[in-house]
């Protein structure tokens, strides 16, 4: 019935679409969030993703990826993640027309006393635990663990799936080499997000959801977490199928799919394709576009960004803090910009060292 | 008791914890250290050079010594089966001549050469040789590595 519908949707589904596609709606969120999180709005959108799920379950391929044990909560996680997503936001616009207006915000109105953590705080956690681990219980029940049979190391299942919460990371490895992907940045993803009340000590508008007062770090971090970590788990959840190839939501997953891709590094496009000479023996002197443009892109843009767009930040934090903030939107951002650079250029590697195992 | 009397028992607690102590972490030292490790020989007989077809390759040393045979018109190479990007096991796809990783999409030709998904670097190569008997010896304690130019040793090919 849906066929066409079906057929279009995983016809335009690629890595580069979808990963493009949820960029832009979330510049949309993020520019728009008064007009995005209005009712009708909100009502909308809701239908239009429930009504995709719909047309969704009556193909017997997007049944069975969605229904998967593994893949499940999953699903639920897409909704709870939006919900909340949007919960804050529809706070926090709210909040920003009350200050706009002079008036206190909706947090301040219900009482502008500091209550303690125990027992307030401790007795709704209690609360919850309870009723969550009422649901695992339940859940545990009702769906099976996906237990399969003892690893075998000259086996690796097709696809090998990490579980759910690593998807992010595996889906990176695709784009970096493993001392990056698997340990360098989580490392930094872990810091970063211990760094941030270092960074941001401004205690002004805390205590009450707003969005405007504090747009720019909002968006940073909504960025990292829905773009960087959440959509990259979705991908690799549902759309990445044997040989790690990429499958539209309704297309079966097909052992034999051939995908042409041939990957060259910075250092062959420079030496071969452009100068037309063979490649250098030495790394050092084959490697050095990659090493430029590594220098490049970590020395010019801190210091650029502190007389222009950051001026006020860096007077702010000072050179220390504003160098540690300033390389940590770097990293994050180098992400998708590598990711880009492999799907436009097929470029595996900018710096490619197999000599001693080190690539960037 | 005496202040004396006491302190000298004080001191004999402290040196039998002390021991107790050492002894104990130095048993989990121990532990971390396997009585018996179950790690198939490092080189085997892979029968005649005969009983692999030209231009194919051959998987029936893979499950038990992860290796592939493969024969060319030159001669037959070993390759090693463990991806050059996070060590998973590749798959050989014979329809679409290449072998493929399963958990990053890595690909290799049948040389062994990288050439799509995110490995770094060819798949290695064991030593290979022939016994007494005209049965082919592979040795996988020495690997040949492309990048360092080890595929032009002569012991990482075995021509026939």
């Amino acid at each position: 019935m849906f066929d066409s519908f079906e057929h279009l949707i995983d016809a335009v589904s690629s890595p580069v679409t979808i990963f493009t596609f949820a960029t832009a709606v979330f510049i949309l969120f993020v520019t728009f969030p008064r007009q995005l999180t209005s009712k009708w709005v909100s009502l909308g959108t809701l239908f239009l993703v429930l009504a995709f799920f719909g047309i969704g379950l009556t193909d017997e391929h997007f049944r069975k990826i969605v229904s998967t044990p593994d893949n499940v909560p999953i699903v639920g996680l897409m909704f709870i993640f939006g919900y909340f997503t949007w919960f804050a936001m529809k706070k926090a616009v709210e909040n920003d027309r009350r200050i706009e207006k002079g008036e206190p915000t909706v947090e301040q109105l219900e009482t502008n006393d500091k209550v303690l953590v125990f027992p307030y705080l401790i007795f709704i956690e209690f609360v919850i635990a309870l009723a969550y681990g009422a649901m695992l219980v339940i859940w545990s029940l009702w769906l099976k663990a996906p237990l399969e049979e003892p690893a075998n190391p000259t086996v690796s299942p097709n696809p090998s799936k990490a579980p759910w919460y690593f998807l992010g990371l595996q889906e990176m490895l695709v784009y970096f080499d493993p001392w990056i992907a698997g340990v360098l940045l989580p490392t930094f993803i872990i810091i970063g997000l211990c760094a941030i009340p270092y960074i941001d000590r401004d205690p002004a508008n805390s205590g009450f959801y707003c969005y405007k007062a504090r747009r720019a770090v909002i968006i940073a971090y909504l960025f990292g977490f829905w773009i960087l970590w959440i959509l990259l788990i979705i991908m690799g959840t549902f759309l990445r199928g044997p040989n790690w190839n990429f499958f539209g939501p309704f297309e079966v997953w097909n052992v034999h799919k051939v995908v042409p891709l041939v990957n060259v590094n910075l250092s062959e496009i420079v030496f071969i394709k452009w100068l037309g000479v063979g490649l250098p023996k030495q790394w050092f002197i084959r490697e050095w576009p990659g090493f430029a443009v590594l220098f490049l892109y970590f020395a010019i843009p801190p210091a650029v960004l502190a007389r222009t767009a950051l001026k006020d930040v860096y007077k702010k934090l000072e050179p220390t803090r504003y160098l540690v903030l300033v390389i940590l939107l770097l990293v994050m951002i180098a992400l998708p910009i590598k990711m880009y650079l492999r799907w436009a250029f097929n470029l595996k590697y900018l710096v490619a060292i197999p000599e001693f195992f080190f690539n960037i | 008791m005496n202040r004396r009397k006491f302190l000298s028992w004080f001191g004999l607690a402290w040196v039998s914890f002390g021991a107790a102590t050492g002894g104990a972490l130095s048993i989990v030292l121990r532990f971390l250290f396997p009585n018996v490790v179950f790690e198939p020989p490092t080189s085997f007989k892979a029968g005649l050079p005969d009983d692999y077809e030209v231009g194919g390759v051959d998987e029936r040393w893979k499950e038990k010594f992860g290796v592939w045979m493969v024969r060319t018109a030159e001669g037959i190479y070993a390759l090693s089966t463990i991806c050059t990007h996070l060590g998973c096991t590749p798959n050989w796809l014979t329809n679409e001549n290449k072998f493929k990783c399963p958990c990053h999409g890595s690909g290799f030709y049948k040389t062994g050469i990288n050439f799509e998904g995110p490995a770094p670097r060819p798949l290695e190569r064991y030593r290979i040789g022939l016994t007494e008997d005209g049965q082919i010896l592979i040795d996988k304690s020495k690997k040949f590595q492309q990048e360092k130019g080890e595929w032009n040793n002569p012991e990482s090919f075995l021509v026939c």
